[in-house]
């Protein structure tokens, strides 16, 4: 017969990795029942809970990494557990403890970001190469504001559309802004959730000192990744900017009358949450009113929208990892955007932007629907 | 002037102080001080021996001052004014040291916590050396009581000091009495039908020679304290005459204008003038303003109750001349019991309340069980359909800190009641998904075993989302409940007809404007602060008011009916008394020095201090029967003419000074 029996010294890795919320749990399952893997497979957000309360984590399990941080359970837990910050500190004792498996295309991912700044493996000095032919300049002091792209659209030969985009947008509206040298190295938002705290901690270090010996005050960026560590991270470790997400900076401006958009456009828009600025950061209108501004535009939303919004699958460290078909929420996506007679997926975030776009090759769905970012549509339509 | 001769005691409390400060050694350092003829240690001072001791030194000793250095003077300091005041001494010639809330408890090092008692001891006896011997006087207690509530726990407390002969106001903001529980069915565990059980009650209620029954009335003003509170009450215009109405109901019959019954929870409608339900108390009807087309026309349109009323209680002059009332009366203790609300499940998108018809409340599944409801006791859904299968969601609201962190109590027992209905009244599967069973009271466990046996469905686990969105056939035009099974460790998918949320029992709405009427404060969750949880729990920190039911927190009708029954003898204890004994240790003005500036006046909270001309100088006067001894007017007084008794500057001084001293 199999007999567990509390293993306290596992419980205390976890806790001291900074697992101290998995005391609250009350084992209701409420985690379980709205996880979005659940949907796709069996993934006991509760058990896990329990499992750690009790030391009897299986740390070889796939169950380590297979939380992709979207917050939905955090939001709903009735106790307040930060369910996060306990995933994260079990992958923080098997990143450090050697205790358990790093899956080989994360161990890669975070290898390459430890190692030249970026998840790709690309040199850093390629890092501003997507600007190419676009006249946009070095950031000094006294710039305004820093435009911080992410690491995806920054080497992603796709993704780099979104950057492009928004620096032909800032062009024509004179914004004053420029971009920091290659000697910044990825946010490290993910990679943190991913329980690689020293990899984090060195990131933040480097960026921190370059942005503040350059005099950054603002950054704007694309991610909400790293709008999410730049603005609730960075602080404590001593990064005090104002950050600003792209789409709060363009409907910002929309309000003020300084950005208008005539193009017309008719199109069926389909706008997806992102996680990290939905349910993380509480930014769910700007977005909105931008595409709703697009003259044409009829933005319809997805049936669990907002607050409800399922994550495409990349957080937590896991865009750089592999995903089964069959398993794949950006699949689960597609699908709903297709039924709601979609032509374009509208996405804020340069996780979603591979994912949708991945999903939508792979159901053979590119000729109906196009996946596009904000700013992108932006781009498209401004005058 | 007397010889003073103070005797110390110093306290063991057990270990509690003993096992930190060295008591003995603090004891013989007390016999060294001036003015103490015996310093005694001993284990427990509050227990009948160690109060002995004292009894005796005063009885053989003559010691006429005494100090004893223990527990917190909360705790004690009345324990032992009462041992000196048995023994012959002014209670006020006593002072007590705190060596343990304020020393052993916090210190850890035996040595300096030693020293620091002896200190706290040193300044007691400076101080006591002081203390003047003051009287208690005595003020007359008014007999008359007021409940402010009319649902069980108001009924109930107004029933029994009305059988002691004593006189009740009785004050219901709804147009009858009843609260909540007219509304329920049936009640658990031994599923009495609720208004069998109450009705009786109010009946009793509505013919009792001793209570005044204002009901559809507010309390507006109350002001006094203890033994003397002059209350003012609004009643509310019924828009009838009283004294004509005989309660026939035909002019409800006959109104045209309809809105959503609050009593059924719309369920069912009910008109411009209505009698609020069929066994309502006072049985009268009652006028909407809002909803009249005859008082909103001014008379132009409608009328048909005019007409149709035979007993002529409704004419032209009562709808539209007939204004609020303003009662004044006084009273001596009030009593506040003002229930609860239930809370509103709208604000969680995820259950689908307002969103889909078939997802219920509580309060709503009530009406429809019973048999004189809207929908005469059959369990209907909004298409009329029965229910083949029913899910039952608790911890709605509650033991959630998104809404309420507390446990609403009674929901186990009525998610378990409601359960048992749906398999007497219907041939649904019922489904109940719980995270604990709180069955705690008499016959509770018992009833859940009952519900196992009637084949009830248990899972364990709180329900994330409810969705019309079906994903098999099978869920096709059902509500899918979706929770983890945490004892399978499965999520489920569950199918059902109709949903019914256990909602949260949370204050009312008003409660913050009703607490502040009476002077009573809320605790962190909403609800009324009790004065000690355990050991004083109907009583307020203002004395003369107390609190019963579910206005205190959520609890089940025994338990509600035993607070209100705590409430009354608490009210019959006063009465009995007769009289307040007045604080003695209050404000003392030196007319000497006042010059009536009244700074003491305005910032007094009890309205005690009054300037006013006496032998040609204005000065104030302090009402003994009001003042509360706070001390603020005290600290206001520009030229320190008010000192407060047992605090004077040159007994705080000494202490200070004691404290101070190098020992």
């Amino acid at each position: 017969m199999e007999i567990s029996s509390p293993y306290k010294e596992a419980t205390d890795v976890i806790l001291e990795a900074g697992g101290e919320p998995l005391k609250l749990c009350y084992q209701c399952g409420l985690c379980t029942a709205i996880c979005p893997w659940n949907l796709v497979r069996n993934f006991l957000v509760r058990r896990i809970m329990h499992e750690a309360q009790l030391g009897t984590t299986d740390f070889g399990s796939e169950d380590v990494w297979t939380c992709v941080t979207c917050r939905a359970c955090v939001q709903l837990c009735p106790r307040g557990v930060e369910i996060i910050d306990v995933m994260r500190a079990v992958r923080r004792a098997v990143a450090n403890l050697g205790i358990g498996v790093i899956p080989d295309a994360l161990r890669i991912s975070a290898k390459n970001i430890a190692g030249v700044g970026n998840p790709f493996g690309e040199a850093p000095e390629k890092r501003n190469d997507w600007v190419k032919d676009l006249n946009v300049k070095d950031f000094a002091l006294g710039t305004e504001i820093l435009y911080f792209p992410c690491c995806v659209p920054s080497y992603d030969p796709d993704a780099k559309t979104v950057a492009r985009a928004i620096a032909a947008i800032f062009n024509k509206l004179e914004v004053d802004y420029g971009i920091i040298s290659t000697e910044a190295k990825c946010c490290g938002e993910s990679i943190r959730k991913a329980g690689h705290e020293d990899t984090f901690q060195s990131l933040a270090q480097n960026n921190i000192g370059l942005f503040c010996s350059s005099g950054v005050k603002t950054v704007i960026v694309s991610s909400p990744h790293c709008y999410h560590t730049f603005k609730n991270e960075y602080p404590e470790l001593g990064g005090k900017f104002e950050v600003i997400h792209i789409t709060q900076y363009l409907a910002s401006l929309i309000d003020e009358g300084k950005l208008k958009l005539s193009n017309k456009m008719n199109k069926k828009v389909i706008y997806s949450d992102p996680c990290y600025l939905g349910r993380h950061n509480d930014i769910y209108d700007e977005p909105r009113k931008i595409l709703q501004s697009i003259p044409g535009v009829e933005l319809i939303e997805f049936p669990d929208a907002r607050a409800d919004g399922l994550c495409c699958g990349g957080g937590g460290g896991r865009i750089w990892m592999d995903t089964p078909k069959g398993e794949r929420f950006s699949d689960i996506r597609v699908e709903q955007a297709a039924a709601k007679g979609a032509d374009i997926i509208a996405i804020a975030c340069p996780y979603c932007f591979l994912n949708y776009r991945d999903s939508v090759l792979s159901m053979g769905k590119a000729e109906t629907i196009q996946v596009k970012d904000v700013a992108e549509l932006v781009a498209e339509t401004i005058v | 002037m007397e010889e003073i001769k103070t005797g110390v005691y110093i306290c063991h409390c057990g270990l509690n102080i003993a096992g930190v400060v060295n008591v003995e050694d603090v004891a013989k350092y007390a016999a060294t001080l001036p003015s103490v003829v015996i310093a005694r240690e001993y284990r427990y001072m509050c227990s009948d021996p160690g109060q002995d001791l004292i009894r005796n030194d005063i009885k053989k000793l003559g010691i006429n001052r005494v100090v004893v250095a223990s527990c917190s003077p909360r705790m004690h300091e009345p324990t032992f004014r009462k041992t000196v005041a048995d023994a012959g001494l002014n209670p006020y010639l006593y002072e007590h040291a705190n060596i343990r809330e304020h020393c052993s408890w916090v210190h850890d090092d035996k040595e300096l916590a030693t020293k620091k008692a002896k200190d706290l001891v040193r300044a007691a006896v400076r101080r006591v050396y002081r203390h003047e011997p003051l009287v208690v006087k005595e003020v007359p207690l008014n007999p008359n009581v007021l409940v402010v509530g009319g649902g069980i726990a108001g009924m109930q407390a107004a029933l029994d000091i009305a059988d002691g002969h004593h006189k009740v106001y009785l004050v219901e903001k709804d147009p009858s009495i009843g609260g909540h529980m007219i509304q329920l069915d049936r009640t658990f565990p031994t599923l009495d039908c609720s208004e069998c059980i109450l009705t009786p009650k109010m009946s009793d209620v509505g013919h009792h020679p001793f209570i005044e029954l204002l009901a559809y009335s507010e309390v507006e003003e109350v002001s006094g304290s203890i033994g003397n509170f002059k209350v003012k009450v609004r009643k509310k215009a019924r828009h009838i005459d009283e004294s004509k109405c005989i309660g026939c109901s035909v002019c409800e019959e006959k109104c045209p204008w309809k809105t959503d019954s609050e009593f059924e929870m719309g369920l069912a409608k009910r008109k411009a003038v209505y009698i609020p339900f069929a066994q309502a108390i006072p049985h009268l009807a009652v006028v909407d303003p809002d909803l009249c087309a005859y008082i909103k026309s001014d008379g132009k349109k409608c009328g048909a109750c005019i007409k149709a009323c035979e007993a002529q209680a409704i004419t032209p002059e009562t709808l539209l001349k007939q204004t609020d009332e303003i009662v004044e009366f006084d009273v001596g203790t009030i009593i506040v019991a003002t229930g609860y609300d239930q809370f509103d499940p709208s604000v969680i998108p995820q259950y689908g309340y307002g969103r889909y018809d078939n997802v219920v409340t509580g309060l709503h599944f009530e009406r429809m069980t019973c048999a004189a409801g809207p929908t005469g006791g059959k369990v209907l859904l909004k298409d009329g359909r029965q229910p083949a299968s029913m899910a039952l969601v608790h911890c709605v609201g509650s033991r959630d800190q998104n809404y309420h962190e507390y446990c609403s109590r009674v929901c186990c027992m009525y998610a378990l009641k409601y359960a048992h209905l749906a398999k007497e009244l219907t041939k649904a599967d019922v489904y109940q998904f719980y995270i604990d069973m709180r069955c705690f009271g008499e016959g509770y466990e018992e009833f859940y075993k009952r519900l196992s046996e009637e084949g009830v469905n248990f899972i364990r686990g709180k329900v994330a989302r409810i969705t019309d969105e079906a994903l098999t056939d099978e869920e096709k035009g059902k509500l899918v409940v979706i929770s983890e099974d945490t004892l399978l460790g499965k999520l489920v998918r569950v199918p059902v007809d109709m949903v019914i949320l256990c909602c949260a029992l949370e204050p009312r709405s008003d409660v913050e404007k009703v607490g502040s009427l009476f002077g009573i404060n809320r605790r962190a969750d909403g609800f009324f602060l009790e004065r000690h949880v355990k050991l004083d729990p109907v009583a307020t920190p203002t004395e003369g008011v107390f609190i019963a039911g579910c206005c205190e927190g959520p609890r089940d009708i025994p338990d509600t009916v035993a607070q209100a029954e705590a409430t009354a003898a608490k009210a019959l204890s006063l009465i009995s008394r007769g009289v307040v004994t007045t604080e003695a240790a209050i404000s003392t003005v030196d007319e000497d020095i006042c010059h009536g500036c009244g700074r003491c006046e305005e910032i007094c909270d009890f309205h005690a201090p009054k300037v006013t001309s006496k032998n040609g100088k204005l000065v104030s006067t302090i009402n003994e029967a009001l003042c509360k001894g706070c001390g603020a007017c005290a600290v206001i007084c520009p030229t320190g003419a008010i000192s407060i008794k047992h605090f004077t500057q040159d007994e705080i001084l000494a202490q200070v000074a004691a404290l101070t001293e190098v020992s």
